[in-house]
C-alpha cells in the first residue's frame, strides 16, 4: 500500500487532469445530440416527470401535491448523485485501459474524476430542484446552510463507494451487471419514494442499515421540511460516509499495484 | 569502457522477476458435459513473464530492448515505469521517468484534436500551463490544419496517429522508456517523425528503447539487451548483441522451416 501523504499530493498535482477527464465524460453523454448540453437539464425533469405520473397518476397513494413534487424530485436527484458516483465510478478503472497499462499515476485520480462528473450532472439537477422549493413555497431559512456539510457528507460516502466499486470491478468484472440491480433496490430502500417518517418504528432499526437511509432522509428533512437534522441522523450519516471512505480507500489503495495486470 | 560509480546508473535492475497469474479458458469438447453451462473450464496459469534479469543503464546512454515477440520486452519497461509490480528482485531508478509506449493515452474521440492535446499532456503529467505553451508545436508538428478543431473521430487513422505521435513526444523527461514500433503517418512525416525522436532522445537524458528495427539499435544504442522468454540471452555491445540476436533468429526459422 502506498504511503498517503505523497498519495494525496501526487493526486492534487494532478487536478487538472481530474477536471478535465470529468468534463469531457459529462459532455459525452449528450455528443452529438440536438439537445446538447441542454440535456443535462432534460434529463432530470423528465426523470422527475416519469415518477411523478407513477405515484400520483397511476398508484394515486400520496396527497399534498406540489409538496409531494418536491419531495420526490428533491429525493430522486440526491439519489441519482450517489447513483452515477457510483456506477460511474466503478467502471472507471476498466474504463481507462489504455492509460492505465501506459502510464504511471496514482489510479485513484480516475474514480475521482468520476466523482466530479456525477457531481457536475448534479448541479442541473439542483438548479431545478430549487425552482420548484419556490414555487411549492416551501421554507427558505437558515437551516438551509445545513446543505453544505450534508453534500460533504454524501460526496465522501460515495467517493468511498466509488473506490472500492472501481477496484472491485477490476477484481470481479460482474460486479458492474450486479450494480444496476443492487441501485435499483436500494432505490425503493430509501427514503426518495416515502419520507423518513412513514416507515413503523419497529422497521425504523433496520433501516438504518442503509446509509442512504441516513444520508438521505436528512437531506429531505432539512431541504424539503426546513427543520434542522436529526443529531442520531447527522451522526449516522457521517459515521457510514467515514466507514465508507476509509474502507473504499483501503481497498482501493492496497490493490492498485495490480491493476494493470489485470486490464 | 570503465565501469560508472553507482550514482552515476539511472536504472539499476537487480534479479527481477514479474510473474502473473492468468486465467486460462479452455473451451468444452465434445461429448463433455459441462455444469458450468458450457462456458468451458477455467484454469489459472503462472506466467513467468521475467526471470532473474539484471543489468543497468549508465545516465546518458541509450539501451537498445531486443527480442521475439512475447519475450517480456514491454514487461520489461512497464515495471521499471512502476506500472507492473515486480514479484521478485529490486529496481533502481534515478530521476523522472516517462512512457511512451503507446500513442494517445488518454485521449477521447468525440473531443477535438485541441481538447485532446491539453488532455494527452495532463495524462502526461503536464501542467495546463506547459501544454498551452507547447501548443503551438505541437499542433505545427501533427500538421493537420483545421481538423485541430474537429471532433478526433472524424480523423483518418493517419491523421490521428500524427497527432497522437506530436503529443507523444512532446514530453521532457530524465529518463524514457519508449516502444518504437509507433512510428506514424506518411513518407514526409515519416521523416520529421524521425526527427522528432532523435531531438528527443537528445533531451531525454537516458532512454530505455524497445525496438524492432535492428539497424536502429546498432547506430543508436550505446548498449543492447536480449530477451527471450524473460530471460537474458545477452547484454553488452549493441553491434555484438544484434548480430548473435540475428544468428539465432535464423537459426530458429530455419529450423521451423525443416519441421514443416
Amino acid at each position: 500500500m502506498p504511503r498517503l501523504r505523497p498519495y494525496v499530493r501526487s493526486v492534487w498535482r494532478r487536478r487538472s487532469f481530474i477536471f478535465h477527464v470529468a468534463v469531457s465524460d459529462v459532455r459525452a453523454g449528450h455528443y452529438n445530440t440536438a439537445l446538447g448540453p441542454l440535456w443535462l437539464l432534460a434529463n432530470p425533469l423528465l426523470l422527475a416527470g416519469i415518477y411523478f405520473v407513477l405515484l400520483t397518476v397511476i398508484v394515486p397513494s400520496q396527497s399534498g401535491g406540489l409538496t409531494y413534487i418536491a419531495v420526490l424530485i428533491s429525493g430522486l436527484f440526491a439519489f441519482y448523485y450517489t447513483r452515477n458516483a457510483l456506477s460511474l465510478g466503478a467502471r472507471s478503472i476498466i474504463g481507462g485501459g489504455p492509460l492505465i497499462t501506459n502510464s504511471v499515476f496514482p489510479r485513484a485520480v480516475l474514480p475521482l474524476a468520476a466523482l466530479c462528473s456525477s457531481f457536475m450532472l448534479y448541479l442541473p439537477m439542483l438548479a431545478v430542484y430549487a425552482v420548484f422549493h419556490v414555487i411549492a413555497g416551501l421554507p427558505i431559512g437558515q437551516q438551509l446552510l445545513w446543505i453544505v456539510p450534508l453534500l460533504v457528507v454524501q460526496t465522501a460516502f460515495n467517493f468511498g463507494c466509488a473506490l472500492g466499486l472501481a477496484a472491485a470491478t477490476v477484481l470481479v468484472r460482474d460486479v458492474t451487471s450486479a450494480l444496476g440491480y443492487g441501485l435499483r433496490i436500494w432505490l425503493y430502500l430509501s427514503p426518495v419514494l416515502w419520507t423518513v417518517d412513514q416507515p413503523p418504528d419497529h422497521v425504523k432499526p433496520y433501516l438504518m442499515v442503509n446509509p442512504l437511509y441516513s444520508i438521505l432522509g436528512t437531506w429531505q428533512r432539512v431541504v424539503v421540511e426546513g427543520r434542522a437534522p436529526d443529531a442520531m441522523m447527522l451522526l449516522l450519516a457521517t459515521a457510514w460516509a467515514v466507514l465508507a471512505l476509509v474502507a473504499g480507500a483501503a481497498f482501493f489503495l492496497s490493490r492498485e499495484h495490480e491493476f494493470a495486470l489485470r486490464l | 569502457m570503465n565501469s560508472p560509480s553507482a550514482s552515476e546508473q539511472a536504472v539499476v535492475v537487480e534479479n527481477l522477476g514479474v510473474t502473473y497469474r492468468t486465467m486460462i479458458a479452455r473451451p468444452v469438447e465434445a461429448g463433455e458435459r459441462s455444469l458450468r453451462f458450457r462456458r468451458g473450464r477455467r484454469q489459472v496459469r503462472q506466467v513467468r513473464a521475467l526471470h532473474d534479469v539484471s543489468f543497468s543503464v549508465p545516465r546518458g546512454s541509450i539501451l537498445g530492448v531486443i527480442g521475439a515477440n512475447g519475450a517480456g520486452k514491454s514487461t520489461l519497461l512497464r515495471t521499471i515505469a512502476g506500472i507492473i509490480p515486480p514479484s521478485a528482485g529490486r529496481i533502481e531508478v534515478q530521476g523522472d521517468v516517462s512512457t511512451l509506449l503507446s500513442l494517445g493515452v488518454g485521449f477521447r474521440k468525440t473531443l477535438t484534436g485541441r481538447e485532446n492535446v491539453m488532455l494527452g499532456g495532463l495524462a502526461a503529467g503536464k501542467s495546463k500551463r506547459e501544454v498551452r505553451e507547447q501548443y503551438e508545436t505541437i499542433a505545427q508538428f501533427a500538421d493537420i490544419g483545421d481538423f485541430m478543431d474537429m471532433p478526433c473521430r472524424t480523423y483518418s487513422s493517419g491523421m490521428y496517429a500524427r497527432l497522437a505521435f506530436a503529443v507523444g513526444v512532446s514530453v521532457d523527461p530524465d529518463i524514457l522508456l519508449m516502444d518504437e514500433a509507433l512510428s506514424a503517418g506518411d513518407a514526409s512525416f515519416k521523416e520529421r517523425s524521425a526527427q522528432a525522436m532523435q531531438d528527443l532522445r537528445d533531451r531525454a537524458g537516458t532512454i530505455l528503447l524497445v525496438s524492432h528495427g535492428l539497424r536502429t539499435v546498432k547506430e543508436l544504442a550505446t548498449d543492447c539487451l536480449w530477451l527471450d522468454h524473460g530471460r537474458v540471452m545477452a547484454f553488452g555491445d549493441p553491434v555484438e548483441v544484434v548480430n548473435e540476436y540475428s544468428h539465432w533468429a535464423r537459426a530458429k526459422s530455419a529450423a521451423a522451416l525443416e519441421e514443416v
